[in-house]
């Protein structure tokens, strides 16, 4: 039973994928002007456009290029920038080399932002949910719940303002060049990680706090403290086995955000990461380079919650163990 | 020196806004060793609330006000919290009411017995895990050697009421706390688990509180009875003298509550004003089911062609144990689980088998009336929302015209106007019903499906639901599927039984014909189940034939044959469980289907 939902849900993946590569194709091609416009810009005669488009391959209908666009995708080829990147001018960079440093980048900042939130916000959380309406609880929930409300833009600007303008501490431009040492690469980054890491904690700690404190009130839980079992236990053992399913589902969406959400973040820092390349892209309509991106967007979304999806199935006992 | 003293205790309730409200008003008692003492009263009574005192535990919401509670002479209210903790499991151990919910469903079995013993160092693992055998083995639990490794979800319900039991002897506790443990259950499970409770209390020595509203069930295991009422003791002696010589008004009224054995002529006499030509409700040949497959046949059948109809304002009451399909065949009858054979008729005319297929005027005609009020109930809405929803929905009144009817509507079933304007958690159990069926009533119904809408109310509480439904049903002519796994309350209120076995009808007829001989035989381990309220009651009953064959065996549904088989006293091998019973006619509307003749049925009945 296990086995076969688990397959179910590896197929809805694929076919999520799948309407996703419909919607990016439809949405991009339903944008005013097309590359061939951008590129010629002024001198743009028609004869001129009609042969660049003959020339890119532009003039063949859309299902057309959509099969072929599909059959690429599916086998890992990325095909040519159309533009090339802004900067390096001309058309005719491969999107994976653009894409390559890029993606590298944002892995890179979200993997440590992920490899720091993860772990403190669950333990906040659990902390939270072992003593609520403590003194300790409350000053959680204050301040994440201020964190919530707070947009990521005006967290990183104020960060910008406090750390870097004022205090000069940090530098307010995340580049990803020579570095020296590790310790000056998380220097180089430190404000986009931190922006980052308030944003998610704040999520993930409320949501692993409301999660645990729900299997709390369970009669189970109330047989385990009259068994004599150590609040620690009955935390850990407990509630926490219980609260798995939904920690992870949060988790998992908070990391998806992270890959594919960080486009204000990546613009305010001016870091050279997946989110900017995508939108410059829009910028001067290199719609396989956007079209990229995007799926590479969506398929880490689509994996993420994939993960998070068997996680729930895999620590449910009823799954586990059918009768 | 007593086990257990409790001394004068107070308990009070803090409200949000701080009103103090007392729960326990100055009770004493004591608990020696190796004696079973019985809390009963009805819910509010602060049974329960007393009861965990001894665990030095009160719910949230509750604190102590005054008193002690002496447990080997050191008070658990006041004693250091890391000793309190130690005491738990470890020199009392409690029950819970629903195993169901008490059990984390994400370990296992085994964890969660032997945890207590081993956290408090009375035995290691390897000790903890062969005494647990042991009780399983006591308990009669089946497969005892591989039970520990399985999970909760994996055994059935009187299975892990019976685990509670191991769980809290594994660590060899002076005092059990055990609390409504057979409330939730059906009659045969129920003696199951009781008869295993009293050898296991016997065998290991152990005194119990033994918490429930249930005189019957106090008679068979109780030495001495405390009746409480409001948060005070009424009246406390031995088991034999409070149950043959109650002397405390409440107490007898107690005893009034509970209702004699179900047996014939204790119903109205079915009256023939409202029979017409065709019956209010009828099923025929319906088979149903849950896991629909793309042939429109099922994975797991559950009913097998289901003849019954409800004549217009009678009560037909739907017996069995959990498992047989009651509930099931309600839902068929209201379209939430459409049968894949078979037809349900509304007046004679087919109804469509599922509800987005009906019409609006077919679904206002048949209401269903959950058990659970409390889950029934949207806790966000007020009364009169409740209410007034399908009135708007069934019958288009809107306004002035709506509340009318709504007042109306409370006023039938006995509340006060003013609860229009309240919330469901402002209400106690028994007035929540009432909601809930002032919500089925609304849609002015022809037949009400009701579900085991006593079933979660104490007795007193209970009989005035019953009480509401007869006036209800004598007023409005509206018909009634009253399903129970409580014989009692349908032989006083049905006019018809049908007894479901398995997903078959095994016998059905007038009420009267059904609980007098002959018996189908699995009609009778239901009626001799019920527990009656003499001491020594239930050893008599276990002696039986009937008890011997149909005792700790479980509901198992098969294609070929009597389903009955394998728990009948007269079961024929070969026939029996061969070929499907045929339908032998008894009376006019009376059918029992069984392989035996006619004869043989009235002579087993009457020995």
């Amino acid at each position: 039973m296990m086995f076969r939902m688990i397959m179910r849900r590896l197929g809805i993946g694929v076919v999520t994928l799948w309407v996703v590569s419909l919607l990016m194709f439809a949405g991009t091609e339903i944008l005013p002007g097309d590359v061939a416009e951008i590129m010629l810009g002024q001198e743009a005669t028609p004869e001129s456009l009609a042969a660049l488009r003959g020339k890119l391959g532009l003039d063949k209908p859309a299902a057309l290029r959509y099969l072929e666009w599909l059959g690429d995708m599916a086998t890992f080829d990325l095909g040519l920038s159309l533009a090339g990147h802004s900067g390096t001018g001309g058309g005719g960079a491969t999107i994976e080399v653009l894409i390559g440093a890029r993606l590298q980048n944002t892995l890179l900042l979200s993997s440590i932002v992920a490899a720091i939130s993860v772990p403190l916000s669950v333990t906040l959380g659990l902390l939270a949910a072992m003593f609520p309406t403590s003194l300790y609880d409350r000053t959680v929930t204050f301040t994440t719940l201020c964190l919530v409300a707070v947009p990521e833009f005006f967290i990183a600007t104020m960060l910008v303002l406090i750390l870097a303008v004022q205090l000069q501490w940090l530098p307010s431009i995340a580049t990803m060049t020579d570095f020296e040492s590790v310790w000056d690469m998380l220097r180089s980054l430190s404000l986009p990680i931190l922006t980052l890491c308030f944003v998610l904690l704040a999520q993930m700690s409320r949501m692993t706090r409301a999660a645990v404190l729900n299997v709390m009130s369970s009669p189970y839980i109330e047989m385990a403290i009259l068994k004599g079992v150590p609040r620690r236990r009955i935390i850990l053992r407990h509630a926490l086995f219980n609260a798995i399913g939904p920690i992870v589902n949060i988790i998992a969406l908070n990391l998806a955000y992270l890959v594919s959400g960080v486009v204000i973040v990546e613009v305010i820092f001016a870091f050279p990461g997946l989110a900017k390349l995508m939108v410059d892209g829009v910028q001067v309509r290199d719609m396989p380079l956007v079209q990229a991106c995007g799926m590479i967007f969506c398929a880490t979304y689509v994996v993420l919650i994939l993960i998070s999806d068997i996680a729930s199935i895999v620590s449910n006992p009823r799954l586990r163990h059918p009768k | 020196m007593a086990l257990l003293e409790v001394d004068d205790l107070h308990i009070e309730a803090r409200s949000e806004q701080g009103e103090v409200l007392p729960i326990v008003k100055g009770v004493s008692f004591e608990v020696q060793r190796g004696e079973v003492m019985a809390l009963i009263g009805e819910s509010g009574s602060g049974k329960t609330t007393i009861a965990l005192s001894s665990l030095g535990y009160t719910k949230p919401g509750l604190e102590f006000a005054g008193g002690e509670v002496r447990l080997d002479g050191r008070d658990v209210i006041t004693m250091p919290s890391l000793e309190r903790r130690d005491m738990r499991g470890r020199k009392v151990a409690y029950l819970a009411q629903s195993a169901a919910a008490t059990f984390n469903p994400a370990l296992t079995i085994g964890e969660q017995v032997t945890e207590s013993a081993v956290l408090h160092g009375i035995l290691n693992q390897e000790e903890a895990n062969r005494r647990a055998e042991e009780l399983y083995r006591t308990l009669e639990l089946p497969d005892p050697d591989r039970l520990g490794r399985r999970y909760p979800h994996q055994v059935s319900g009187g299975q892990l009421q019976r685990l509670m039991a191991a769980m809290a002897l594994c660590g060899k506790p002076d005092l059990l706390v055990l609390d409504e443990p057979t409330t939730a259950l059906d009659v045969t499970t129920q003696i199951e688990v009781l008869k295993a409770f009293k050898r296991v209390i016997k065998e290991e020595g152990s005194a119990a509180i033994y918490v429930t509203h249930d005189l019957s069930v106090v008679a068979q295991i109780a030495d001495h009875i405390v009746v409480l009422y409001a948060g005070e003791v009424q009246e406390m002696g031995t088991a034999d003298d409070v149950i043959s010589r109650p002397t405390h008004d409440y107490t007898r009224r107690l005893m009034a509550a509970v209702r004699p054995p179900p047996a014939a002529g204790q119903g109205d006499a079915a009256s023939e004003e409202h029979l017409r030509d065709s019956p209010a409700l009828e099923t025929r040949k319906v088979n149903a089911g849950y896991g629909r497959k793309l042939d429109g046949s099922v994975a797991m059948k559950v009913l097998f062609d289901i003849d019954v109809s409800i004549e217009r304002g009678q009560v037909v009451g739907v017996i069995g144990e959990s498992g047989c399909g009651k509930s099931t065949l309600a839902r068929v009858m209201a379209g939430l689980t459409p049968a894949f054979a078979g037809d349900v008729l509304l007046d004679g005319s087919r109804l469509a088998a599922s509800v987005p297929e009906r019409e609006r005027d077919e679904l206002r005609k048949v209401q269903f009336v959950f058990q659970m009020a409390d889950t029934a109930l949207n806790p966000k809405q007020r009364i009169d929302e409740i209410i007034g929803r399908p009135i708007e929905f069934y019958l288009g009144l809107k306004g002035e015209a709506k509340r009318k009817r709504v007042l109306d509507l409370l006023d039938m079933v006995e509340l006060p106007y003013e609860f229009a304007g309240r919330y469901p958690e402002e209400l106690s159990g028994g007035q929540k019903q009432r909601v809930n069926l002032a919500r089925a009533l609304a849609a002015d119904p022809e037949v009400l499906l009701c579900d085991e809408v006593t079933s979660a109310l104490d007795t007193i509480v209970g009989a005035n639901v019953i009480q509401l439904l007869r006036s209800l049903k004598d007023r409005t002519g509206v018909s009634f599927v009253f399903i129970s796994h409580d014989l009692s309350t349908v032989a006083s209120f049905a006019d018809e039984i049908v007894v479901l076995y398995a997903g078959r009808v095994v016998e059905k007829g007038p009420v009267d014909e059904v609980l007098s001989p002959p018996f189908h035989p699995y009609t009778r381990l239901l009626i001799s189940s019920v527990p009656e309220l003499r001491v020594g009651w239930m050893e008599e009953m276990l002696a039986t034939s009937t008890a011997q064959a149909g005792i700790d065996r479980v509901v198992q549904i098969t294609e070929v044959g009597c389903p009955y088989y394998d728990r009948c006293p007269l079961a024929v091998p070969g026939t029996c469980n061969e070929h499907t019973a045929p339908e032998r006619r008894i009376a006019e509307r009376h059918f029992i289907e069984c392989h035996r003749e006619i004869e043989e049925l009235v002579r087993f009945s009457h020995n």
